[in-house]
C-alpha cells in the first residue's frame, strides 16, 4: 500500500472559551491517499473548517490542537514550530477558501500577489515568477492572462476570482490541496465549472484533496472516498459509492436521504429531525442519539467507536450488535 | 479623474462662498464698523459720510459680492486693531502657525502609527498596554494642561527647552521665516508640536491598532497566511497597507484641526502665529481679522480634503476605477 499524503490520527481541537473549553473536533481519523479526493459533508458546525484549519495548521488561540497526530507523507506536522509550518503552507499543503471575492488583498493585483506566493516558495526571479503566473492564470481558464495578470481583484467576477484563488492554492505544486467550500459563495451557474477544474488540475498533478462541501452532487460526481461529520466527529467514511448508495449510520442515511434523485423520488426525502447540538451540550455517549430513530440504551452511555463494515469505518453501535450477533 | 476633480472643485467654491457669507455677515450683525473708525464725538453728518464711502449703504447682495471679489484678490480689508492690511497681518504669522502644524503631524504619524501597530500585534505585551493607557491620557487631557505641564517640566525644572516663542528665524523670500534653520527655532518647535500632535497622536495610534486589528481578521488575511507568506510580509505588506487606507483620510482631516485647534497651543506658548492673531482679534472685535481667519482656514480645510480624496484614489485601486467612471 502507498503511503498517505495525509494521515490524521485521533485529532482533538478545542477552543478555550469563558464558559469552558469546547471540543470542536473530537478524535477524527482519516487518511489520503496520493491523487485521491476526500469529499468531507456534515452540517454546519459539524468541524469540517476546523479540521482544514488544523491540517494547515491555522488553528489560532482560543484554539489548540489538544491531542492526536496529523502526518503528512509520514512526517509529523502538528507539532512543527510555526515557521516550519509557515513552510509547508502553500507550498506542501495549498488552501482554498470558500469566498473568493474576500480572499483576495484588494490593494494588490492578481499578478502581484501570485509572484508573491511562487518566490516566498520557489526559487525563482521576478520574471520567472510573472511568467509562471501568466500560465497558471491561462490554465485555470482566465482568458488574455498576460493582461489580466495586472488587473486588481475587484475587476474579476466571482467565478473568475475563484479561479484565481485556485491559481494562487496550486502554485506552488502542492501535495495537498483543503478546499473549504470552494463553491458555495458562487453563483449556481459557475459551480460546476470550478469544481471540475479543480478535478482537472489536481488529476493531472496527482495532487490529493480534501474537499468539503454541503452539495451532495459534487462529492457523488467528484469524490473517491467521503468522510461524514457529525459533532466534530466522523460518522461514516468510506468509498463514495457504498457511503451515498447504502449509507450505514442512522445520520449519514438521513443526510444521504435528504438529496432529492434525479427521478423526485419524493420518498427518499426523510429529514433528520432536530438539530446538532451545541458544542457546549454534545450529550454522552453517541452525540447523535438524540436525534437518532434507532437509538437504544447503550447509545446514551458508550461512544461508539469506528468499526470496519462493508469496507468503510462507521461509528454506530447497531453494527458492533451486529457483529457480536453475527459471531454468536 | 479629470471630471472628479472638477466636480470636487465647484463642491469646495460652494463651501467657501458659505463661510464667506458666514465671515461677511459678521460685518453687518456684529458691531458697527463706522464705530470702529471713528472716534466718539463724530457728528452724524460725518458718520453717514463714511458710510456712505464704505459702501455700507449699497445693497446686501452688492457689499457681499464686493467681499468676495476683494477676497479673491486675498484684500481682506484693513485691521481695526493695527490699521494695517490683513492680509499682511496674517501672511506675517502664517509660516509660524504652518510649520507647527506641519510638526505637529509629522510627529503625531511618525509616533501614531508605529505605536497603533505596535499595539495591535503585541496585544499582550505590557508595553502594548503601556501605550493603551498613555493614549488615554494623550486623549483625555486637554491641550492647554498638557502644554503647562510639558513647561513645567523641560522648560522651568529641567531648563532643557525654552518655553515661549519661535527662537531665531531665518527669513526666506519676501513672505516666509522658518525656524527649521536654526538650533534655536527647533528647540523652540518640540514643546509646541508635542502639545499640538498629541491629540492627534493618540488618536492615530488609536485608529491604527483598530483597523489594523480589523484587517487581521479579514479573509485575505487569512488567506495570505494559508498560502505561506511570512509573518513580516503579511503583517507590513498586507494587512499595514489596507489599514492606511481610513488612516490617510482621518489623518488628513485631522491636519485642518491642527492648523485650526493651534489658536490653544500658540497662547500657552506664546507662538507668534495665526492663533494668536486671531484670539487678539476676537478680544478687540476686530472683524476683518476673524473674518479674514474663518476663510482661511475653510480654505485650508478644503484644500487638504481635496488633496486626500486624491492620495485615497492613488492607494485604493477600486476607487481609482469608480474615481474614472465619475
Ligand atoms: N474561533 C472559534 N472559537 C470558538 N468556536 C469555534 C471557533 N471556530 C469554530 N468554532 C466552533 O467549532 C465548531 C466547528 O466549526 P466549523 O469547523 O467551522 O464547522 P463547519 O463544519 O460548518 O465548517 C462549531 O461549533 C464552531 O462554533
Ligand atoms: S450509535 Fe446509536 S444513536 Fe448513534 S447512530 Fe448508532 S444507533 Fe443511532
Ligand atoms: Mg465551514
Amino acid at each position: 500500500m502507498t503511503q498517505p499524503v495525509l494521515s490524521v490520527r485521533d485529532l482533538k481541537v478545542e477552543f478555550v472559551t469563558r464558559r469552558g473549553v469546547l471540543k470542536a473536533i473530537d478524535g477524527v481519523s482519516f487518511d489520503i491517499a496520493p491523487g485521491e479526493v476526500l469529499g468531507v459533508v456534515g452540517e454546519s458546525g459539524a468541524g469540517k473548517s476546523v479540521t482544514g484549519s488544523a491540517v494547515i495548521g491555522l488553528i489560532e488561540p482560543p484554539g489548540r490542537i489538544a491531542g492526536g497526530e496529523i502526518r503528512l507523507k509520514g512526517e509529523r506536522i502538528d507539532n512543527l514550530p510555526p515557521e516550519a509550518m509557515r513552510r509547508i503552507r502553500g507550498k506542501r499543503i495549498g488552501m482554498i477558501f470558500q469566498d473568493p471575492l474576500t480572499s483576495l488583498n484588494p490593494l494588490y493585483t492578481v499578478g502581484e500577489q501570485l509572484v508573491e506566493t511562487i518566490r516566498t516558495h520557489l526559487p525563482l526571479s521576478a520574471g520567472q515568477a510573472r511568467r509562471r503566473a501568466i500560465d497558471l492564470l491561462a490554465e485555470v481558464g482566465i482568458p488574455a492572462p498576460e493582461r489580466r495578470i495586472d488587473g486588481y481583484p475587484h475587476e474579476f467576477s466571482g467565478g473568475m476570482r475563484q479561479r484565481v484563488v485556485i491559481a494562487l492554492a496550486l502554485c506552488a505544486e502542492p501535495e495537498l490541496v483543503i478546499a473549504d467550500e470552494p463553491t458555495t459563495a458562487l453563483d449556481v451557474s459557475v459551480q460546476a465549472q470550478i469544481i471540475t477544474l479543480i478535478k482537472r488540475l489536481c488529476a493531472e498533478r496527482g495532487t490529493a484533496v480534501m474537499l468539503v462541501t454541503h452539495d451532495m452532487g459534487v462529492i457523488a460526481e467528484t469524490a473517491d472516498r467521503v468522510a461524514v461529520m457529525y459533532s466534530g466527529r466522523i460518522a461514516e467514511i468510506g468509498p463514495v459509492r457504498d457511503v451515498v448508495k447504502r449509507p450505514l449510520h442512522p445520520y449519514a442515511v438521513g443526510l444521504m436521504g435528504a438529496i432529492p434523485s434525479l427521478e423526485g423520488q419524493a420518498d427518499r426525502l426523510v429529514q433528520i429531525r432536530g438539530s446538532m447540538p451545541r458544542l457546549s451540550a454534545i450529550p454522552p455517549g453517541c452525540a447523535f442519539h438524540p436525534r437518532c430513530e434507532r437509538a437504544f440504551a447503550r447509545c446514551s452511555v458508550d461512544r461508539p467507536s469506528p468499526l470496519d463494515r462493508d469496507g468503510r469505518k462507521v461509528a454506530c453501535h447497531l453494527y458492533d450488535e451486529a457483529q457480536a450477533e453475527a459471531a454468536s | 479623474m479629470l471630471a472628479f476633480i472638477i466636480r470636487r472643485l465647484v463642491q469646495s467654491i460652494g463651501v467657501l462662498l458659505a463661510v464667506a457669507f458666514i465671515a461677511f455677515a459678521m460685518f453687518r450683525f456684529v458691531g458697527d464698523p463706522v464705530n470702529q473708525i471713528v472716534s466718539i464725538e463724530a457728528s452724524p453728518e460725518e458718520r453717514a459720510q463714511i458710510r456712505e464711502s464704505l459702501g455700507l449703504n449699497d445693497p446686501f447682495v452688492v457689499q457681499f459680492a464686493r467681499y468676495v471679489g476683494r477676497a479673491a484678490q486675498l484684500d481682506f480689508g484693513i485691521s481695526y486693531q493695527f490699521r494695517q492690511p490683513v492680509t499682511k497681518l496674517l501672511g506675517e504669522r502664517m509660516p509660524a502657525t504652518l510649520e507647527l502644524a506641519f510638526v505637529s503631524a509629522v510627529f503625531a504619524l511618525v509616533v501614531g502609527i508605529p505605536m497603533g501597530v505596535y499595539t495591535a500585534l503585541r496585544r499582550d505585551s505590557w508595553l502594548a498596554k503601556l501605550f493603551q493607557a498613555v493614549s488615554l491620557v494623550g486623549v483625555s487631557l486637554p491641550t492647554f494642561l498638557i502644554g503647562i505641564l510639558l513647561i513645567y517640566v523641560f522648560a522651568v525644572t529641567l531648563g532643557w527647552l525654552p518655553s515661549f516663542g519661535r527662537g531665531e528665524v531665518v527669513r526666506i523670500g519676501d513672505w516666509w521665516t522658518t525656524g527649521f534653520l536654526t538650533a534655536s527655532g527647533l528647540r523652540a518647535l518640540i514643546l509646541p508640536s508635542i502639545t499640538l500632535g498629541m491629540f492627534q497622536m493618540t488618536l492615530i495610534m488609536r485608529l491604527v491598532r483598530a483597523e489594523m486589528l480589523e484587517v487581521l481578521r479579514t479573509d485575505y488575511i487569512k488567506f495570505a497566511r494559508a498560502r505561506g507568506l511570512t509573518r513580516r510580509a503579511i503583517n507590513f505588506g498586507h494587512a499595514l497597507k489596507n489599514t492606511l487606507v481610513p488612516v490617510i483620510t482621518i489623518t488628513g482631516l485631522q491636519l485642518g484641526s491642527i492648523i485650526a485647534f493651534a489658536i490653544i497651543t500658540e497662547t500657552v506658548f506664546q507662538w507668534p502665529g495665526m492663533g494668536v492673531l486671531f484670539l487678539q482679534a476676537v478680544q478687540n472685535v476686530d472683524i476683518p481679522i476673524m473674518a479674514a481667519y474663518l476663510l482661511l482656514i475653510a480654505f485650508l480645510f478644503v484644500v487638504i480634503n481635496l488633496a486626500v480624496d486624491l492620495l485615497y484614489a492613488v492607494v485604493d485601486p477600486r476607487l481609482k476605477v469608480s474615481v474614472r467612471a465619475a
